[in-house]
């Protein structure tokens, strides 16, 4: 990538490794006994013949590192590649037989949770297919188990094993909102509902708990859809409602499996027919792809549907109108967790071009665009980590740019607001929209009536 | 030293190919016993056809992605695999030992040809290790093993280049070919060289996971 970018902040934001006092307070915590009994414990207990297929194939070949936006965005520095962040944190690890120090440590922490998206990009140009993802993963539960996860992440993951969602939403909050934003909707659209705990609708509609906290337009909008496309839906009262699951990405695969279970049970409760899902990356690859395998679903128990394919279902049925195409130029980001993760890329530019005038593509794309820089789990590592997180991604923002495109659509949270962290800090001058905000805007607010 | 010889082009030579063959299916029913008893969920996921897919994909040059973003490797890299089977198995003198003690015999190539082609592994395997000593992301790869791996498998191309020529010792020459060669084949099962079989399992993993769960390519 030639093209140069001048950044807002620079230059006093000074890369440096950052840690927060969760994860020294963790490490003064740690004895050389607990630390190797930890690393061999969960390297030669909980992995197997993939893990051992993996290290022991790699041929040094360094032909990954193409694939990593943290090795492109900092000047192709070999500590960043994919492979050098296995050598970093695993080779050494199964060198020293887990005798490593607190400062290798803070070192792997920081490399697993926040020098990598577990996007799995790598994969697709490593020729032997080896999933460093799950090696990084494999770190993280590591660090799990020794108690160093970054603070702010740890947090979400403590909410999640108290309330079974990620914002400590409590369950008055939860109902509280939502009949709030049913209040406000009915004023545009008569007679709307969000309605709660219906038994065997057609569509489960779930969210992620930010959108209670400080998103609830969200749920507006939302519920504006549902209402003028005619769905038969419902959303659940008790915890369960959150898809979220930050456990999956700190290693905490124990909590993560209690979120799935009771987001699932949560569907079974109501009879619903199939579960939609909010636009969300990862709470859809916490749903569709990892928390099933936790408690012992190959796929899983509901056919689970992310909003982008809904959508596309809503538009292309006719059940949702385009009353006017949006104007300004718009270009598309892919979230790895519904483009590499589900296929649903082609869908992503269906809906975009039924919505609007002129899109624009950015190239890497589809399978092969740049992560978001903020996904599995990094952008929940917090304030500590921010600044680094935006040098991490300038390869992002030089493929925003070169787009010139006016919005970016990020059918994702957290690509949604890590994409507006590097809007913001590289003066980018775009605006940062979910698919759902342009339906809303675009489309023919029909005033469902039953029968119609 | 007769002996010594008559053993190294002997029995040597069949323990060698026992051992290399033996060895790649004694690792791969141990891998496939691993998994079933530690990992038979992939049993779940793995379809040959998604398998298959990313293998083809990934044995077609410069269709997937990554082999068009660096083509100098991969050429060099296709080119060297390629012959890396092609040269010792096609090649004439081979081909004549072998008849000598089965009565079979197949094509050979000429041996002109042989020659260069021999020369061109040669010369891969040499941009491999300059490659890895002048790329900052391979470098920071690499041991001194990496270099070894590269020097067991030039060293029977590099002495029967010379043996062939009969530059000089054409007899010592004769004996380090196979001697180097047969330490390559002992080698395999037990080194990183058993990405021969391991790469396309992982690959095949890969492959699936992409394919069947989440509707994507992965190449």
């Amino acid at each position: 990538m030639a093209n140069e970018i001048e950044t807002k902040d620079e230059p006093t934001i000074v890369k440096e490794k950052n840690t927060d006092k969760a994860v020294e307070a963790g490490l003064a915590r740690l004895t050389p006994q607990r630390i190797k009994s930890t690393i061999n414990q969960v390297l030669q207990k909980e992995t197997g013949p993939r893990f051992k297929a993996y290290v022991e194939t790699c041929m040094h070949c360094g032909l990954c590192a193409e694939a990593c936006l943290y090795f492109l965005s900092n000047d192709r520095d070999p500590a960043y590649s994919p492979a050098g962040k296995v050598k970093q944190t695993i080779w050494e690890m199964l060198e020293k037989k887990g005798e490593v120090s607190t400062d290798f440590l803070r070192r792997a922490v920081h490399i697993a949770q926040t020098e990598c998206n577990v996007c799995k990009r790598c994969s697709m140009y490593c020729p032997f297919g080896i999933d460093v993802a799950y090696l990084m993963l494999m770190v993280r539960r590591i660090c799990h188990k020794l108690e160093i996860t970054p603070l702010y992440i740890q947090d979400t993951v403590n909410s999640h094993s108290a309330t079974m969602n990620q914002m400590w939403v409590k369950e008055d909050e939860w109902i509280d909102t939502l009949q709030w934003q049913e209040e406000d909707a009915r004023e545009e659209f008569e007679n709307l509902r969000i309605p709660l705990d219906k038994m065997g609708a057609d569509v489960m509609y779930s969210v992620i708990a930010p959108e209670p906290k400080f998103q609830a337009g969200l749920l507006y909008q939302a519920a504006t859809i549902m209402h003028a496309a005619g769905v038969n839906w419902t959303m659940p009262s008790s915890p369960g409602w959150d898809n979220s699951n930050m456990a999956m990405f700190t290693g905490d695969n124990e909590i993560s499996g209690r979120i799935a279970r009771a987001f699932y049970e949560t569907a079974a409760r109501l009879k619903v027919k199939r579960i939609v899902m909010g636009e969300c990356g990862h709470a859809f690859r916490s749903t569709y792809d990892v928390g099933n395998r936790w408690i012992g679903w190959a796929m899983p128990p509901f056919e689970v549907v992310h909003a982008l394919e809904f959508y596309h279902e809503l538009l292309t049925s006719g059940r949702i109108t385009i009353a006017e195409k949006f104007k300004k130029t718009v270009t598309l980001h892919d979230p790895c967790n519904v483009s590499r993760g589900r296929g649903l890329h082609d869908m992503a530019r269906e809906v975009t071009n039924m919505m609007c005038e002129s899109f624009i593509e950015m190239t890497p794309n589809r399978e092969h665009n740049f992560c978001c820089g903020a996904g599995g789990g990094v952008i929940n590592c917090g304030p500590p980590y921010k600044g680094e997180r935006m040098i991490n991604n300038k390869v992002k923002a030089e493929q925003l740019k070169a787009t010139g495109a006016e919005v970016l659509i990020a059918p994702c949270h957290n690509c949604h607001s890590g994409l507006e962290d590097i809007v913001h800090h590289y003066d980018l001058n775009m605006e940062v929209k979910f698919l759902g905000d342009l339906i809303y805007e675009t489309m023919e607010k029909k005033i469902y009536k039953p029968g119609d | 030293m007769n002996a010594f010889i008559d053993f190294i082009m002997g029995p040597m030579v069949w323990v060698a190919f026992l051992i290399f063959i033996l060895g790649l299916i004694f690792k791969m029913v141990l891998i496939i016993k691993d998994i079933n008893a530690r990992e038979s969920y992939v049993y779940s996921y793995l379809t040959w056809k998604h398998s298959l897919r990313s293998i083809f994909a990934w044995m077609t040059p410069f269709l997937p992605q990554s082999t068009k973003q660096s083509p100098v490797f991969y050429s060099i890299s296709y080119i060297f695999h390629l012959l890396l089977f092609i040269v010792p198995i096609f090649l004439m003198s081979h081909i004549v030992l072998i008849n000598e003690a089965f009565q079979v015999s197949w094509v050979a190539l000429d041996d002109g040809l042989a020659d260069i082609l021999t020369v061109i592994v040669i010369l891969a395997l040499v941009f491999f290790a300059i490659r890895r000593h002048m790329v900052p992301e391979v470098k920071y790869l690499t041991s001194y093993k990496d270099y070894l791996l590269l020097i067991i498998v030039a060293l029977p191309f590099i002495t029967g280049f010379l043996a062939y020529h009969q530059f000089f010792f054409y007899k010592a020459m004769v004996i380090a070919h196979v001697i180097s060669g047969e330490i390559m084949l002992i080698l395999i099962p037990f080194s990183r060289f058993s990405h021969m079989i391991v790469a396309p399992l992982t690959r095949a993993y890969m492959g699936s996971e992409f394919g069947n769960v989440r509707h994507a390519k992965d190449w």
